[in-house]
């Protein structure tokens, strides 16, 4: 290990190697660990206002986390049915928009690896990124007045007669599937593009040259070695999108709540840090357990997706 | 099964550049074929369209018979083998070499069963549960030609397969792969710019240069009887002496360039690109037919040196089996080759001599001047 340092600081020079240790460091603990190690404190301790902070008010106490699963800090005859469901909505509707995105983006992702040719490839990359120079705000208000009942979806579709009324797309969840499928579309396609990109070609012409159909090519050779790269996508897209607060806020019926909104409320309108923390920490671990339980499912290893 | 191979009339362009043009053979079945010819000559093109991956511009491709347009690589009875092998690294040995049966929708204990077979021919016995990245060049080498074999193509068609392979073992894997094709009896078609390959396996060779096929005959013939410039540069070595046709006979022409008038062999009387007197030129004459003219060697020579040029021994390189003596040569910028068999003697010349060199007019060619293959 003082052979790697030693090493490290001769290869690099004393001032680079400081730079970048120094740099990493500031990274992983100041903008990772610290904030993260307050919220769990924070999540941790009673709710009182800042000026008991550090008291004996301020005391440790699991009560927020009870709170999430009875919905009363003290009797645990009841669960807290209204969080707990929406927590569960949320969580099946990122796996709904992750699953969206990966059937979208992997024929796109496929199709500009191996089909598309020179400038028209290049165009198409352009056209996939150019659209996110638009923020994300606007992007999700032009969703809703697109889907809106006076939008041109609706009178489209009652142009065309498919119906006669305005259908809501709203209330039904259309819009913010559909707003968050393309929010993150880009962090599905490319990690699976350069999965894609790295196959040699030759072994899906030899898999076809020994008489396989193209689902069997993709099967057997393609998605096999994009796998990596298709959990990396399925990763961020459904931790994002688990952790999406704007697209709902706005596309969002009335009805439909998202776990996000929950947490927001709990710090902005509530006051309640604590509850607000402990919230975001289940959510968290949550998405961290059932990604890492996924990976095991695929067979994927973490460092793989490093790749 | 085997079946034989046939391109009528095969163009293949990309754009304005022509890969092949004009191809017309007719590969039996059951044969070692090879196309011989420098990189970028088409012969890659010409076997993906044999193996459906490209379609000829114009043409037809025939496989036992059967008019190939429009069918697919998967539905060919043909199987490639790629020059870097493409096997699928994250299958097993015997999930790469059975996946053609898979494909049929064979099951596991017949494709065990297949693939201990294959592994017994390639011999690599018990080897089928190692992943490829465990195996080395020579053994990926054969578990990709088992791969191609599982599939029980008629027609076998291979890219260069021993390219990336060291000497010795290409060496090896010529002898087997003549062996294995001798075995399962099916059609080969091989790709390669490697001559001695392809004179050493095939049954016949067809050269290649710039999407054209020069000359289709057995390695013999390819060797001896060069039909085209490039073919009598290309194949072999070859001293080429420029002139111009002094007389042209039925068996026979006398073509006067620099170092002299020789008398050659008038290698397509009959077909065109027949000579005729005053037409330039190229005298071929391979290293191994030049001797030394001394009254000594004379007498020994079982042919007549009828050919006669005066030459200075520039250098002489020692190659074990081989002396090597190169001459400067009135008139040809390059210097004149002689190859010699060491019999345990010396050469009996020395570097700086003044030396006549001989050479009979039946191992020497003349040929329409024409293009000639890059050094």
């Amino acid at each position: 290990m003082t052979a790697y340092w030693h090493n490290f600081f001769r290869k690099h020079g004393a001032a680079l190697s400081v730079f970048l240790l120094a740099s990493v460091g500031f990274w992983i603990f100041m903008m990772i660990i610290l904030p993260q190690a307050f919220m769990l404190d924070f999540s941790l301790r009673a709710n009182v206002p800042p000026p008991k902070w550090g008291t004996d008010a301020h005391h440790y106490t699991a009560e927020h986390y009870r709170y999430m699963l009875y919905g009363s800090a003290q009797s645990t005859d009841s669960y807290n049915f209204v969080d707990l469901s929406v927590f569960a909505r949320t969580i099946l509707a990122a796996i709904f928009v992750t699953l969206i995105d990966l059937a979208l983006c992997y024929p796109v992702a496929y199709y500009l690896a191996h089909a598309a040719t020179g400038g028209w490839r290049r165009l198409m990359v352009l056209s996939l990124i150019v659209p996110f120079w638009v923020n994300e705000l606007l992007r999700a208000f032009a969703f809703k007045i697109m889907f809106g009942s006076n939008g041109i979806i609706n009178n489209a579709l009652m142009w065309a007669g498919a119906i006669d009324q305005p259908y809501d797309f709203i209330r039904n969840s259309v819009a913010l599937y559909s707003g968050l499928s393309y929010a993150y579309i880009l962090l599905m396609i490319f990690p699976i593009y350069n999965a894609v990109e790295s196959l040699d070609r030759n072994q899906i012409e030899a898999a076809r040259d020994l008489g396989s159909p193209w689902w069997r090519i993709h099967k057997r050779v393609v998605i096999p070695h994009a796998k990596p790269g298709i959990t990396s996508g399925c990763t961020m897209v459904f931790m994002l999108t688990a952790g999406a607060l704007a697209a709902p806020q706005i596309l969002g019926g009335p009805s439909s709540l998202w776990f996000t909104q929950i947490i927001y409320q709990a710090f902005n309108q509530a006051g309640n840090w604590a509850r607000g923390s402990a919230y975001a920490i289940i959510l968290l671990i949550v998405c961290i357990l059932f990604v890492l339980f996924m990976m095991r499912v695929f067979k994927v290893k973490l460092g793989e997706i490093a790749r | 099964m085997s079946a034989d191979v046939q391109l009528h009339d095969v163009w293949i362009r990309f754009g304005e550049f022509v890969a092949a043009r004009e191809a017309n053979i007719h590969i039996r079945e059951g044969e070692f074929f090879s196309f011989l010819g420098p990189s970028g000559c088409g012969k890659t093109t010409l076997l993906r369209a044999v193996s459906g991956f490209l379609e000829p511009s114009r043409g037809r491709v025939l496989i036992g018979g059967r008019d190939m347009a429009g069918i697919g690589p998967n539905k060919r009875p043909t199987a490639l083998i790629f020059q870097n092998l493409a096997l699928f690294p994250l299958m097993t040995v015997w999930e790469n070499i059975t996946f053609a049966l898979e494909v049929r929708g064979a099951g596991k204990a017949a494709r065990r069963k297949k693939a201990d077979e294959l592994l017994e021919l390639i011999a690599l016995p018990g080897q089928g549960e190692k992943m490829v990245s465990e195996l080395s060049g020579g053994q990926r080498q054969r578990v990709a030609i088992a791969r191609a074999l599982a599939a029980e193509p008629d027609v076998l068609l291979l890219d260069e397969p021993l390219s990336a392979l060291d000497l010795k073992l290409r060496q090896h894997m010529r002898t087997e792969l003549r062996a294995i094709q001798q075995r399962v009896g099916i059609t080969f078609i091989y790709i390669t710019h490697d001559q001695g390959e392809a004179l050493t396996m095939s049954d016949h060779v067809a050269v290649m240069s710039q999407g054209v096929i020069e000359q289709v005959g057995d390695g013999n013939t390819i060797y001896n009887r060069p039909e085209s410039a490039f073919v009598a540069s290309f194949v072999g070595e070859n001293n080429l002496f420029s002139g111009a046709v002094a007389e042209a006979g039925e068996e026979y022409v006398t073509v006067d360039t620099p170092a002299g008038r020789l008398r050659a062999r008038h290698a397509r009387r009959n077909g065109k690109g027949q000579l005729a007197a005053g037409e330039p030129a190229f005298v071929f004459v391979r290293p191994e037919s030049l001797k030394f003219a001394g009254a000594a060697a004379s007498s020994e020579s079982a042919r007549p040196l009828g050919n006669r040029i005066s030459a200075r021994i520039h250098q002489q390189e020692f190659e074990g089996n081989l002396w090597q003596v190169f001459c400067g040569v009135e008139g040809s910028d390059k210097p004149v080759k002689l190859s010699m068999v060491n019999d345990g003697e010396s050469i009996g010349h020395a570097p700086g001599e003044e030396v006549t060199l001989g050479f009979n007019a039946d191992l020497t060619v003349a040929l329409p001047q024409g293009e000639l293959a890059a050094e």
